[in-house]
């Protein structure tokens, strides 16, 4: 019955969507056999951070330019937490992603006041903000250094090994991107379109539009806290880097390659940019500005739908779909119609 | 009080630099609804274009300041009408990302070449200092404020005393309407957009023999330059550029009195303004 509704909701045969979700587990628990480990925990993490990144851009419409901020702050948090208590890592991260969600407050709560690429500015205005006072608060996190010899604890568990680690890392991505999943696909999720699609009309049937935009941004921010979290313990380290307005423009450019508003083709972006620039530097090209810019231009001049989009639109069922496929859309502000329009 | 006047008066000159910024981003948004993410990267450019003119042909700042804002305003009219123009019909964001695509890409390559160290440029104009009654000042940068001030002036005027300038903000304001009246307002729109870009690039030649020219400089600028005209307005020329001054005054006058704050303050002052007029202190509530 279930499968029948899960069906009759996607519109995709069950047999696909099923199939699709046992190659991703797959994929998933073989990814240390056929890459690096600390790699395919990177993927794992970026993975996790690019889908809580696109539960804001896809479902709610709102590009956010700042999430460096609260992937950085959790892995500061963590990173704290991890090397002054002795608690198992599972702790410290959720403690870090505590901290994201605590921080994504004030600055949801101000940012959901402006829309569109105003939202974009004034996210990135202050993410800049947390990576100064990462900078100068440098007796807390360690300014220039970072953060270094963060430990992965767990008691009665090794986790030197990398590979064995990932195995630890492993089930909070799948609790994470199984939460943002359930999010975007309940009442709440609907909401959250409805608000993107139509403020003024959403508002007009009694949904507090700004609130659940900043529920939606603290969730995101909060699940960026885990994957900033998990990235700290599995390199042992956190640093400026994960606070720099460089950090937001990746995993947008992941999203955004993956294909915005499909939840797991940011997977597919995360896992691509990671082996890139992995694939980059361990080939001694340091500018990875480079291909990151020029994915950007490429998929936004020419692939909008990004990877996971266009596959899903070459594969849409035929029979019967009277809407046109549209291109992911972003927040549209329609004017704001409970604003007088001045004469 | 002499360092308080010292320090509004550095804040002033820098403050130069985001008015003329300011003012080249809400030209360029005013006209094409679009946020140049780029135009950081162009105020780099022009920096650099200022360094590779003299090492490679000799030619000194006044030449820099001439040819350098000429040739990246030239890039920028080719910029839109190959790129940004195929995407001003969709969601402005999309062209946010095309230009910080495009920003991430001019400040790679220009690593790839000079790496990331600063690059000395020590033809400037005006070397020493001047006596202003109260202290004494260098006298390059007071010329950097006389600039910056008249331009700003040149351009209020433009916009508002001459035909040209009623046309671009009437396109500003009310497109439909204006293209109701017979103006063909597509034709400004790359005019307008090359002009922005140059003014960038002229603050950046006019950077270039006072601050450190490396690659990250257009970055660092470019985020606070986007407070400053959500504090302003980005709808607002005037808000705009008048944000730009006050807030380098602003940040100077932090830096004396409350070192703590000399980085954060914009942003503070970006959350104060969001809350209590989300708008910007002179822009009206408008589609983005």
């Amino acid at each position: 019955m279930i499968l029948a509704l899960l069906d009759k909701l996607h519109g995709r045969p069950v047999w696909i969507r099923w199939g699709l979700f046992a190659a991703g587990l797959l994929v998933a628990l073989g990814l240390p056999w056929s890459l690096y480990p600390p790699v395919a925990t990177d993927i794992l993490c970026w993975g996790l951070f690019a889908v809580a990144f696109d539960l804001l851009l896809g479902h709610a419409g709102l590009l956010s330019f700042g999430h460096a901020a609260f992937w950085g702050s959790s892995a500061y948090v963590t990173g704290l937490i991890a090397l002054h208590s002795g608690l198992p890592f599972y702790v410290a991260v959720l403690g870090g992603a505590g901290a994201a969600a605590l921080l994504a407050l004030p600055i949801g709560f101000l940012a959901v006041r402006r829309s569109g690429i105003y939202f974009a500015m004034v996210t990135l205005a202050f993410a800049q903000m947390v990576y100064f006072i990462a900078n100068q608060w440098g007796d807390v996190t360690g300014g220039e250094n970072g953060l270094q010899g963060i430990p992965r604890d767990l008691p009665g568990f090794d986790l030197s090994d990398s590979f064995v680690f990932y195995y630890a890392a492993l089930p909070v991505v799948l609790l994470g991107l199984a939460a943002a999943w359930r999010i975007a696909h309940s009442p709440f999720g609907r909401v959250i379109a409805a608000v993107r699609d139509n403020p003024a009309r959403a508002r007009a049937l009694g949904y507090p539009a700004d609130r659940y935009k900043l529920v939606v941004f603290t969730v995101s921010a909060f699940l960026s806290g885990l994957a900033g979290g998990l990235y700290a313990v599995n390199h042992g380290f956190a640093s400026l880097q994960e606070v720099y307005w460089t950090t937001s423009g990746k995993v947008v450019v992941m999203t955004v390659l993956g294909g915005m508003g499909t939840l797991w083709g940011s997977l597919l972006g995360a896992g691509a940019i990671v082996r890139l620039e992995d694939w980059l530097s361990t080939s001694g090209f340091e500018e990875t500005g480079l291909v990151t810019g020029g994915v950007f231009i490429v998929v936004v001049l020419l692939f909008r739908r990004g990877v996971w989009g266009t596959l899903a639109h070459a594969l849409r069922p035929r029979s019967g779909s009277s809407t046109p496929d549209p291109e992911p859309h972003l927040e549209h502000d329609h004017g704001d119609a409970s604003q007088p329009v001045s004469p | 009080m002499t360092s308080f006047l010292q320090q509004a008066f550095n804040g002033l000159v820098s403050g130069s630099f985001y008015a003329l910024l300011a003012l080249g981003l809400a030209v360029i948004f005013g006209m094409l609804r679009v946020v140049n993410f780029a135009h950081g990267a162009l105020y780099m450019l022009g920096a650099f274009g200022a360094v590779a003119l003299a090492d490679t042909t000799g030619l000194g700042f006044w030449w820099a300041l001439l040819l350098v804002p000429l040739a990246l305003a030239l890039t920028g009219t080719l910029l839109e009408r190959l790129l940004i123009r195929r995407l001003t019909a969709l969601d402005p964001l999309y062209n946010f990302l095309l230009t910080f695509g495009i920003a991430l890409v001019c400040q790679d390559l220009l690593r790839m070449k000079y790496g990331a160290h600063s690059q000395p440029y020590e033809r400037g104009p005006f070397t020493g200092s001047m006596d202003l009654g109260l202290f004494d000042f260098p006298r390059y940068q007071v010329f950097v404020l006389a600039v910056s001030v008249t331009l700003c002036l040149a351009v209020w005027l433009l916009l508002t005393h001459t035909r040209i300038g009623t046309i671009v903000r009437a396109a500003t304001e009310r497109p439909e309407l204006t293209r109701a009246f017979g103006i063909d307002t597509g034709r400004w729109v790359t005019p307008v957009f090359g002009f922005g870009v140059g003014l960038a690039a002229l603050a950046g030649v006019l950077a270039a023999p006072m601050r450190a020219v490396n690659t990250g400089m257009g970055s660092d600028l470019i985020i606070t330059v986007f407070a400053v005209v959500v504090i302003g307005g980005l709808g607002s020329v005037f808000g705009s550029v008048l944000a730009g001054f006050t807030i380098g005054m602003l940040q100077a006058l932090g830096n004396l009195y409350v070192p703590v704050l000399s980085q954060t303050s914009v942003y503070l002052l970006m959350a104060v303004v969001l809350l209590v007029r989300p708008a910007g202190l002179f822009g009206k509530e408008e589609p983005a």
